[in-house]
């Protein structure tokens, strides 16, 4: 199967500033790929130099084996649902589908009227009258009749009230079992990905932290509590992602492939927030370290 | 036909709390042999998760022998837990109760009876693998 997204050291500078750098990813497709990081990490420079809005300052990116927005072939194969999921104010619903109709040449146009039906929409109405959630669902339709291999969505549910945000994720995973495509969504709450992704991608300080299939990641974390002990008194293949120490007390986040018997630990699991938290939480805990050094 | 709920704060991976859910329907007798499951798309539109999830929990409980998949038709049950180690459950409940009596009377609140059966039963269960 083609990688979904391939970047190898990609890179975007805008003036002195990097906001992306270093970038290597390979995501096997048929994924829902959760993009996670906190505001200004880099997020929305990768989706779009992905999807084809920017060019690379460094390295190179594949998507679905092609150059991004590279030809007609390319660009009906990925759509792109950008930030706060913008359509056009002046027109009405039907309006966009005939616009999505004319522009795109897989459009099923079925599908996309099925679907404005089933959200109550009233076809007649105007975009900029709808609601936050109710744009975010037409966003949504125009992305999936589109028949996208890959659709990409920048922070679609982060300015939704708490049931928008569920009724559109139900309806996008819905849509991903009746048609398998890959989708790519960011977000800077974990929280609203945890569910519905099955890969990940951490984004922070324009670096990529960790990646891979969220069950191998939570399956090779582990939280280790007990008594105080310094982090290279830990065996080899312990990678230390986070610690803490109290006088008495060290509490570690590893990664490790290995069973863990050292019967002098508490060993938790951590959940999918706990586990992106470790990670970004591993600047101060470096920072922390090297004061203690100092010491 | 049974609805999946999905509980944020337990720790329990989604996948895992969809086998259980079934297991335990099962040996409440809720689920019975021939039933069918909700489709992977129902339950991935009612829970908004993954699909992945989803066929992943329906996998295992096939490979547990408790399911099987009919392609095009559905999930059905094919198997029950309704087993004899029902009938034990009224003793065993006779047991535990005047355990806790027992536990209560010796000054042990809520939680220390809680931290002491847990940690009782991991070690036992460590016993048991070791």
């Amino acid at each position: 199967m083609t990688a979904v997204l391939r970047a190898q050291a990609l890179g975007r500078r805008y003036g002195r500033r990097w906001a992306l750098r270093e970038c290597t990813l390979d995501i096997p497709a048929g994924h829902v790929v959760g993009l996670v990081g906190p505001n200004g990490a880099g997020k929305t420079t990768l989706l779009k130099l992905a999807g084809g809005q920017l060019t690379p300052t460094a390295g190179d990116i594949t998507v679905l084996g092609g150059r991004p927005a590279g030809g007609p072939a390319q660009l009906a194969k990925v759509g792109f649902v950008a930030q706060d999921t913008p359509v056009y104010a002046g027109l009405s619903v039907a309006e966009h589908l005939r616009l999505g109709e004319q522009l795109n040449p897989r459009w099923d146009a079925a599908t996309a009227r099925e679907r404005i039906a089933r959200l109550g929409l009233d076809p007649a109405q105007r975009a900029g009258r709808l609601s936050g959630g109710q744009r975010a669902q037409l966003a949504l339709t125009l992305g999936l009749a589109k028949r996208p291999e890959l659709l990409i969505l920048d922070e679609p549910v982060s300015s939704l009230d708490p049931l928008a945000r569920r009724e559109f994720l139900q309806h996008l995973m819905e849509a991903t079992a009746e048609r398998r495509f890959s989708v790519v969504l960011s977000s800077h709450l974990v929280h609203d990905l945890e569910r519905v992704c099955d890969f990940l991608v951490v984004l922070v300080d324009s670096r990529v932290r960790v990646t891979g299939e969220v069950d191998d990641l939570l399956a090779t974390h582990h939280r280790l509590t007990g008594p105080r002990r310094d982090p290279d008194r830990l065996p080899a293949g312990q990678h230390v992602i986070s610690a803490r120490h109290t006088d008495r007390q060290s509490t570690y986040v590893i990664r490790t492939d290995d069973p863990i018997h050292d019967p002098a630990w508490t060993v938790s699991r951590l959940s999918l927030e706990d586990l992106v938290l470790a990670y970004m939480d591993q600047r101060t805990a470096e920072r922390r370290v090297a004061l203690e050094v100092q010491r | 036909m049974i609805e999946f709920y999905l509980d944020g704060g337990s720790g329990v991976s989604p996948y895992l709390q969809l086998v259980q859910q079934v297991r335990h329907a099962l040996r409440l007798g809720l689920l019975r042999e021939g039933d069918q499951l909700p489709t992977v798309k129902e339950v991935v539109a009612q829970l908004a998760i993954n699909a992945n999830t989803v066929l992943k929990a329906y996998r295992e409980l096939e490979h547990e022998g408790l399911v099987a998949a009919r392609p095009g038709v559905g999930t059905f049950v094919t198997a029950t837990l309704t087993d004899a180690s029902l009938a034990a459950h009224g003793p065993l409940r006779l047991d535990l109760r005047r355990w806790l009596a027992k536990a209560r009377r010796a000054g042990l609140d809520d939680e220390s009876i809680e931290a002491l059966f847990m940690s009782t039963f991991r070690t036992t269960a460590q016993e048991d693998i070791a």
